[in-house]
């Protein structure tokens, strides 16, 4: 594997083997020594052109405790903001002789372009509305946990239904969401107002519902996307209020879902809008586990594109 | 197992080891020889750390793992008291981690507190000293152990660092590209060390 830059560059045993690796890697952060020397000498540089707290930060702690040096540059601050293309940034960068290039950026399809043009791994930790591979595999290492606790040794999701709810068009968790959970074997139900439903939706592998109440009591995994107001000119949903009563996980819905089903949110919430605080802080909820997943999954994927030989 | 790098197809200088020239497999030890030199290695190690007390036993995956649950259940059954086992991995600490594609991570395991213990390392075969020293840097990041030791069913030579082993089953001379070969019924179905030619050697191993 030379790039991470899209879920459905994994097939089933890779991700398998991702999660693996990542399940030794959690071990990590209870040692009394939080460092790996297997990427000693290795530069890793999170280049970050969209505000980010969690994938940043995770990715620079799993850089880290792998011993790579982790420099991180984002837009604001850099020659970015004196009106520096994406090209002449991205070569720059890697003509200092980094290993690893980590892109966020609000086009889509930008770490691929950046793949073309140098010679570093390229990793996608968001690009605009289209992927967001290691939060898919993030998202697959919590959930694989959460099953694992009723069948220890459960490796695919065969047989399982995840639900995801909201804004599906702008979401690149979404995307990569479906790729990888379809790949290892659920059944996605795509949940949304219309207005939030991107065209050509019909091709995806998925079944899409408008009515959450209705699909609610089949879920295995109800995992909340955020409403992304960044992202929207206004008109996809009349008001706020009116979204929580069609699409928000509320108290009377938490209620609703079927005994052993757990809660997924990417982050960050808006409590209240799509998820109620019920619902967040439920005992049934993984939204902090997938932040802990978070570093342990991005250690095994550096790990996997840098571990060995060029 | 630890690989100093690729097979070393056709080499004749026997190195220190004893020239043993022969081209097929020969078996140096049986599942009987198995069995009495991991007793004598569990007897060993309790002798010299007088007893079982703050023992814990570390395999090396693959095969160090199963040989570190035999050596315990010889001493448990000597001394009645439970010695942990516990598998301690080493890939990331390797010092060859750049020649080869990335290598598959093991499972660590840690049974007990590292701080103060015994800990004795255990591998199926000692050749270059490398996974050994990768063994001790992973087992520093654990904690600070009181006292560290070896045991090894087979040590074949051609040490490349200044490392030795307290208990060894057997000491087998052999080529440089000759391959050990330990089975073990609890991985492969049989107990059984041989020597595979150097033609053979593919895996370059141990």
């Amino acid at each position: 594997m030379r790039h991470l830059l899209s879920a459905a560059d994994l097939d089933r045993h890779q991700i398998t083997e991702i999660l693996d690796l990542a399940e030794e890697m959690s071990l990590v952060q209870g040692r009394p020594v939080k460092k790996l020397p297997a990427l000693r000498g290795r530069t890793v540089v999170n280049l970050f052109f969209e505000d980010s707290t969690r994938t940043r930060s995770s990715f620079e702690i799993a850089g880290k405790w792998l011993s790579a040096d982790v420099i991180n540059i984002s837009a604001k601050g850099s020659s970015v903001s004196k009106g520096e293309s994406l090209r002449d940034t991205v070569l720059t960068v890697a003509a200092m002789g980094v290993d690893a290039l980590v892109i966020r950026h609000p086009a889509s399809g930008a770490p691929w372009q950046a793949s073309r043009w140098i010679d570093a791994h390229v990793l996608n930790a968001g690009d605009g509305t289209h992927e967001h591979p290691t939060q898919a595999l993030l998202d697959a290492f919590t959930i694989r946990r959460h099953f694992r606790q009723t069948v220890p040794d459960q490796q695919s999701f065969d047989g399982k239904t995840v639900v995801i709810v909201g804004d599906i068009t702008h979401s690149r968790v979404a995307r990569s969401n479906v790729l990888m959970l379809n790949t290892l074997g659920a059944q996605v139900i795509l949940v949304a107002p219309p207005t939030l439903l991107p065209a050509g939706i019909d091709s995806w592998p998925v079944l899409v519902c408008t009515d959450l109440d209705q699909v609610l009591p089949h879920a295995d995994i109800v995992m909340m996307l955020r409403v992304q107001r960044e992202r929207m000119s206004g008109g996809y949903f009349p008001t706020a209020r009116e979204y929580t009563i069609g699409y928000g996980l509320t108290r009377p819905r938490l209620e609703a879902m079927r005994p052993g089903a757990a809660i997924c949110h990417p982050g960050p919430m808006n409590r209240g809008l799509e998820i109620s605080a019920d619902a967040a802080d439920a005992a049934n909820s993984l939204i902090l586990d997938q932040v802990a997943a978070g570093v342990s999954v991005r250690m095994s994927v550096l790990y996997e594109l840098l571990g060995g030989a060029e | 197992m630890s690989g100093t790098g690729a097979p070393q197809a056709q080499r004749d200088d026997p190195g220190p080891g004893t020239a043993v020239g022969s081209a097929a497999s020969r078996v140096v030890m049986d599942a009987d020889q198995i069995a009495r030199a991991c007793a004598r290695i569990a007897h060993q190690i309790l002798e010299a750390n007088r007893g079982a007390e703050g023992l814990v036993l570390m395999g090396i995956p693959t095969r160090g793992v199963p040989l570190a649950h035999r050596l315990a259940t010889v001493m448990n059954d000597l001394e009645g008291a439970r010695v942990p086992v516990g598998a301690l991995d080493v890939t990331m600490y390797r010092d060859d981690l750049r020649q080869h594609p990335t290598r598959a991570v093991g499972h660590t395991d840690l049974p007990a507190e590292v701080e103060g213990s015994t800990v004795v390392l255990v591998d199926d075969v000692l050749y270059s000293g490398r996974t050994v020293r990768a063994a001790l840097d992973a087992l520093g990041d654990l904690g600070r152990p009181h006292a560290v030791r070896l045991a090894v069913l087979v040590d074949r030579g051609h040490r490349e660092l200044p490392i030795r082993a307290d208990h060894v089953g057997s000491y087998v001379p052999t080529r440089t590209g000759e391959h050990v070969s330990v089975r073990l019924v609890e991985l492969d179905g049989l107990d059984r060390v041989s020597i595979e030619p150097a033609d053979d050697a593919t895996r370059g191993e141990a």
